[in-house]
């Protein structure tokens, strides 16, 4: 799987999530700081991410999942 | 007890969104009632309900966008974003918006729902079921729970007042109002933001009421003629949905913001059949009581009623018993009472039902006019009491009496009067 294709899918989640504008979803942006999601909104992202990439994310490696290019790069890993 | 007058009013009704939209329809005769659309019917006992009218927000329309941001809809149950609609208009009809601390903790929530976000809990058990416990998403239990109704209120309005919430199945709407005067009265409030919000047209709710053999079955073919409380045909309520909210306020703290009062609060009884968890007590004593405590707590006598907005849902049982239990409270005043069911226009909205009525009750004083029952063809029943058949009925309205009658046996009555 490509880090484009995975990226393209983990902003799509996010966005859907979130109801936050496209241009918003950038790989440095933080989904507490930057794209207004509260503590229930990162689990429920995470449990989204799991569902969509088939992967089990455990609660230690959720907690450092904050940016969208954290998700990207744990999936990608986790993934591959 | 210090005084509590109604400063503002919100609705959501199968009638329109919108309280001024709901009453224009209700006086003319409008009716909420239809072939159920939305979900598969086909296999249901009832296939009728009272459901709101959906669109753009324009002409009355709902449109839940106007209330609550879409990715918030989705963690909530609809009966949550039914209660912001209706809590919003409230505030903004009582031109209340609590900045400063002080008024922030003097202002109070109280907001009920009958069920709660059963949708929701269908859909969590299917996930649980087929997906495991890791699927269950965390909004699930803070988007059903009942008094997040009241709790989305005041994080949204900033209301640090008494946050509570009434669960007392169809009287939820009446207690809620009654209850949240009673805090103002006693000093725990200024103000109250009360009433309540249901969202029962599913699959889970229409089957399980079916099941009570609560609802109506013999029209669903003629889904408008459904609902006919006190007429020989009826056969059952018809479900409905949507919310009623008003904001309560302590008189003073409302003449000092020159608020405009709708009527005030001089009124509220409450009672217990001990009878059964879904039939009213045969001889009707436990709705004569409530009645009869509300009358005594407002100090006006049965010949003082204007106008009763009786529970009257329309069930062979429960319609006949009311209005027996009207005459005895009453007395000799029946000859002349006016007493109607706006269930026949908007059906039951089970938790909502009480507080959407208490507001057709303040604006039938405001207006000087009675809602009609509709479909009172030929009453099963003869009494002196005016049913107010078919049309909406002018006369002078100084003080109204609301009645609110739940399954287990729970039973809410309001006395509002001019002010």
């Amino acid at each position: 799987m490509s880090d484009t294709n995975i990226e393209e899918r983990v902003k799509k989640i996010v966005i859907e999530h979130l109801g936050v504008e496209k241009e918003k979803v950038a790989n440095d942006a933080s989904f507490i700081d930057d794209l207004g999601a509260d503590s229930l909104d990162t689990v429920e992202l995470v449990m989204a991410f799991e569902e969509e990439f088939g992967v089990e994310i455990p609660d230690d490696a959720a907690e450092t999942i904050l940016t969208v290019g954290d998700a990207v790069r744990f999936l990608s890993k986790s993934t591959a | 007890m210090r005084r509590v007058v109604v400063t503002g009013m919100g609705m959501v009704t199968p009638l329109a969104c919108g309280v001024e939209e709901t009453w224009r329809i209700l006086l003319a005769g409008g009716n909420g009632a239809d072939r159920i659309s939305g979900f598969e019917i086909d296999d249901l006992a009832c296939q009728v309900a009272c459901q709101l009218p959906r669109g753009n927000g324009s002409e009355g329309t709902y449109n839940p966008d106007d209330w609550m941001e879409p990715k918030e809809q989705r963690k909530v149950d609809e009966f949550i974003v039914y209660a912001m609609a209706a809590a919003e208009q409230a505030l903004a009809d009582a031109a209340w918006k609590p900045e400063s601390y002080e008024d922030q903790i003097r202002t109070g929530v109280m907001i009920g729902s009958g069920i709660g976000g059963l949708t929701g809990i269908v859909e969590a058990g299917y996930t649980l079921r087929d997906k495991g416990p890791r699927r269950v998403s965390p909004f699930f239990i803070p988007g059903r729970l009942i008094n997040l109704a009241s709790g989305q209120v005041s994080i949204r309005h900033g209301l640090k007042g008494p946050n509570h919430a009434v669960v007392t199945a169809c009287s939820t709407g009446s207690h809620a109002i009654g209850d949240a005067a009673r805090l103002i009265g006693l000093g725990d409030a200024e103000v109250m933001v009360a009433g309540g919000a249901e969202s029962p047209i599913n699959r889970i709710a229409i089957a399980g009421f079916a099941a009570c053999r609560a609802l109506s079955t013999g029209f669903n073919d003629r889904p408008k003629m459904a609902s006919r409380p006190y007429d020989e045909n009826r056969d059952g309520f018809v479900m409905g949905e949507g919310a009623g909210i008003v904001v309560l306020e302590e008189l003073e703290h409302a003449k000092a913001r020159g608020a405009r009062m709708y009527g005030e609060v001089i009124g509220y009884g409450l009672s217990g059949d001990a009878h059964h968890i879904t039939a009213p007590a045969s001889d009707g004593d436990g709705a004569y009581r409530c009645m009869k405590a509300a009358l005594d707590r407002a100090g006006v006598s049965p010949s003082q009623i204007d106008y009763v907005n009786a529970h009257g849902t329309s069930t062979p049982l429960g319609d006949e018993i009311e209005v027996a239990a009207v005459e005895r409270v009453v007395g000799d005043a029946a000859d002349g009472l006016t007493m109607s069911s706006t269930k026949s226009a908007i059906g039951h909205l089970l938790g909502a039902a009480g507080a959407v009525e208490a507001i057709f009750c303040l604006l039938a004083i405001r207006d000087n006019i009675v809602p009609p029952t509709l479909n009172l063809d030929n009453p099963s029943i003869a009494t002196p009491i005016d049913l107010v058949p078919h049309k909406a009925k002018e006369k002078p309205i100084d003080v109204v009496l609301s009645n609110s009658f739940g399954f287990g046996g729970t039973n809410a009555s309001l006395v509002f009067r001019r002010i």
